[in-house]
């Protein structure tokens, strides 16, 4: 069979176009000259240039990125630790029903989770703002850290925990000393997904926001309600350029690891 | 090396390292130790061994500090350790995954113990370099774990368990990972190991063999209970139990009723004429290339075996209604043929002894060939029971049989290479016929399965002294086996 048939090519053409289309047609017009986003009227970069002059979008930018470190490493600690209790507790009654709780705001419509956080703000009479999306985020971001984290810590021989009790360490210098630089790689990719999540929330963030703290998710949301306009588009091209390069490079890394493991431990049983 | 014998356990005096006393572990309703006292000394190295899951991995993790204990104490160099946690016992362990670090290299997995302790840099440095000498790893010390091979791991693993310089060194299965060429050879290493360092090992295998290569005593254990604690010779030769001798090694277990043996020997029970070989004694393929058999004549006019297995009259009865059908009427007819003639018992009887010098095993070398000249009988021991073992057989001699078991059902147990195989009659206290059904030939030694007339399976092993070529026993022949009175154990059900 040709691997590259007629219907072969088609298909994966009309898979990806529909994936991608929309995304370059974004980066294409955030290079146009035009003040119109719909008609192009040759290259340019100033939309770049006016999108650094931008403060509006510069404060929202800052008010992202703060929420999203706080958030993430709030939850990141936060998803550790329970992941940690849960795989290492063994077999207790409830067991099913907590880790079913830890997970459940997996499912949970967002707009549910920002009416109830809303409502509870109020309630205890905080000022919305910074501090109430950090913590908003935090509860739905921890679950993603937990389950990254406990799939990781499944895997993982206990012997080394005891092995290090055995020489000596007290429980916590052994998960200091030997369980958290193993598991390491699941808690850092936790990390970024939790902070990914942050980075593009919009329904919480909406729920849980004051006028004092715009995050650059809903800024963008409101202004392309008046119009959408090339500053935007540059704006998310600058993310999407971001996270590309966040992507290949983890996966470069990873790779790398990888292929010199394998090739260690080859040569180290032909050395035997 | 003129040492004295270490044998710590038989002295009184002797304070034991770790004494378990009344131990029991529950896991929920499951008892995993039950109600178990030991005694482990300075200096031993101790194998704990049993099938998976007779408790002997939950005594090793209590003795670490990783299980808790039900009820009862463990004792660990005078003080009471149950409840000290691990990191406080002067205690170590060989886990059986290694569980080294693989964010550390070598060095610092070595160190890690060490460190704990806040001893200075140098001291610690110093500690390091020794041990790795001591398992021959200095070239790789700046190594990580899975750079190095499955071997080096085992031994970093050694030298890291051995770098605190515990009172006792906990192994889990330590060579259960290495093919069998470096498990051997890990095993003496690990004895080296333990005999320059004078430390106390406690070993947890379910490999019998390395059970019996490293151990100064092996504790047997089955479902949660010590069955027999002894050392290797001990365990092997006189099992206090069916379920240690299976264990250990391989065996033949007969089951069968004591009776005590008469003072006299017993009675010929039929056929007064020689009761012919089932080998027609024509066809037997003499190597016949020695030819120091004693004189024939004074075979010729030996008296028959007393304890030939001639069949009695129910037994050929039994015999001639239900077994000929499988087994055929050779049997039967033989005691109806003929006397032999002289010429025909000397080529016998030279085959006899051919046979006899080839397939002895080196135990009864010295004395097997020597009693076909002497008069029977009296080259038996006396005393002991009788076993009998299947309707219409003549009943097994135990000389070394415990009498109080008269009239109770028992079980002999005897290792196939106490067992010897011939052709032709050898003239032996114990002698059964039966059929090659099996050969296993592992190069250094055979073993025969050999299917006696009540259908019992008997393995017999033979030290495969000569070549192959030369050998003559093969699938279908039939065989006579044959021990001495003395060869196997007796063992109350």
């Amino acid at each position: 069979m040709r691997r590259f048939s007629w219907f072969n090519v088609t298909s994966l053409t009309l898979g990806f176009a529909f994936l991608y289309l929309p995304m370059i047609l974004l980066v294409v017009y955030s290079f146009n000259e035009s003040r119109l986003v719909t008609v192009w009227a040759g290259f340019s970069t100033k939309w770049y240039g006016e999108l650094l002059r931008n403060e509006e979008f510069l404060d929202a930018a800052w008010v992202t990125l703060k929420v999203a470190v706080f958030s993430s490493t709030i939850a990141t600690v936060l998803g550790t630790m329970a992941a940690y209790v849960l795989v290492r507790a063994g077999r207790f009654r409830g067991r099913t029903l907590f880790s079913g709780m830890i997970y459940a705001p997996l499912v949970m419509p967002e707009v549910i989770t920002g009416l109830s956080l809303l409502l509870l703000f109020i309630g205890i009479g905080l000022d919305r703002g910074v501090l109430t999306i950090v913590l908003a985020h935090t509860t739905f971001s921890m679950c993603y850290v937990s389950v990254v984290v406990s799939s990781r810590l499944t895997s993982f021989d206990r012997s080394l925990e005891e092995a290090a009790l055995d020489l000596g360490c007290s429980p916590f210098e052994a998960f200091r000393l030997v369980t958290l630089p193993i598991i390491a790689p699941a808690v850092i990719s936790g990390w970024l997904l939790a902070f990914t999540l942050s980075l593009d929330d919009l329904v919480i963030a909406s729920f849980t926001t004051g006028p004092s703290a715009t995050t650059l998710p809903i800024k963008i949301f409101s202004a392309v309600r008046l119009g959408v306009s090339p500053e935007i588009n540059a704006l998310s091209t600058l993310l999407i350029a971001i996270v590309t390069l966040g992507v290949i490079t983890a996966s470069i890394v990873t790779k790398r690891a990888a292929v010199a493991q394998a090739r260690d431990e080859q040569a180290a049983e032909r050395n035997e | 090396m003129a040492q004295t014998v270490f044998a710590p356990w038989k002295d009184r005096d002797q304070k034991p390292l770790i004494e378990f006393r009344n131990v029991t572990k529950r896991f929920g309703d499951f008892t995993a130790i039950d109600n178990l006292s030991l005694n482990i000394y300075e200096r031993e190295f101790f194998a704990l061994l049993g099938p998976s899951g007779c408790g002997k991995t939950t005594m090793m993790r209590m003795l670490a500090g990783f299980e808790s204990v039900t009820e009862g104490h463990i004792w660990l160099g005078g003080q009471d350790i149950i409840s000290v946690p691990p990191n406080k016992r002067p205690v170590n362990m060989m886990f059986q995954s290694y569980a080294l670090f693989p964010h550390l290299s070598i060095w610092d997995n070595i160190a890690f113990g060490l460190r704990r302790e806040s001893k200075d840099k140098e001291m610690i440095g110093e500690r390091v370099e020794e041990m790795l000498r001591l398992t021959r790893l200095t070239k790789f010390a700046k190594r990580k774990p899975h750079q190095i091979s499955g071997g080096q791991r085992q031994r970093v693993a050694l030298a890291r368990s051995l770098a605190k310089a515990p009172k006792l060194l906990l192994l889990d299965e330590p060579l259960g990972a290495l093919d069998k060429k470096l498990r051997e050879e890990t095993q003496f290493e690990l004895m080296d190991i333990q005999e320059t360092t004078g430390t106390t090992f406690v070993i947890v295998t379910h490999d019998q063999e390395e059970a019996m290569t490293v151990a100064s005593r092996i504790a047997v254990m089955d479902e949660g209970r010590l069955v027999q604690v002894d050392t290797p010779d001990v365990i092997y030769e006189a099992p206090n139990s069916v379920y240690v001798a299976d264990f250990i090694g391989d065996v033949n277990l007969i089951p069968g009723t004591a009776r005590l043996r008469p003072a006299e020997p017993e009675p010929p029970v039929a056929a007064p004429t020689l009761a012919k070989d089932p080998a027609p004694v024509a066809e037997a393929p003499a190597p016949a290339t020695e030819t120091t058999a004693p004189p024939p004549t004074a075979q010729a006019d030996a008296p028959a075996d007393a304890r030939q297995p001639a069949p009695n009259e129910r037994g050929e009865w039994i015999y001639k209604k239900v077994f000929a059908r499988f087994l055929g009427q050779r049997d039967l007819a033989t005691p109806q043929l003929p006397p032999p003639s002289p010429g025909e018992l000397a080529a016998a009887r030279k085959a006899e002894a051919d046979a006899e010098r080839a397939n002895t095993p080196t135990p009864d070398a010295a004395r097997a060939p020597a009693p076909a000249a002497k008069p029977h009988g009296t080259e038996t021991k006396s005393g002991g029971i009788l076993i009998d073992w299947a309707e219409g057989q003549p009943p097994i001699i135990v000389a070394n049989g415990d009498t109080a078991l008269d009239g109770k059902p028992v079980t002999l147990s005897i290792r196939p290479e106490k067992v010897t195989i011939d052709l032709e009659k050898p003239d032996r206290p114990n002698v059964l016929p039966g059929k090659v059904i099996d050969i296993a030939y592992l190069g250094n030694i055979s073993t025969y399965h050999v299917e006696l007339a009540s259908g019992r399976m008997v393995k017999a092993q033979m030290v495969n002294a000569r070549r192959l070529s030369n050998r003559h026993i093969t699938w279908e022949d039939a065989v006579w086996i044959g021990f001495t009175e003395t060869a196997g154990v007796v063992l109350e059900e």
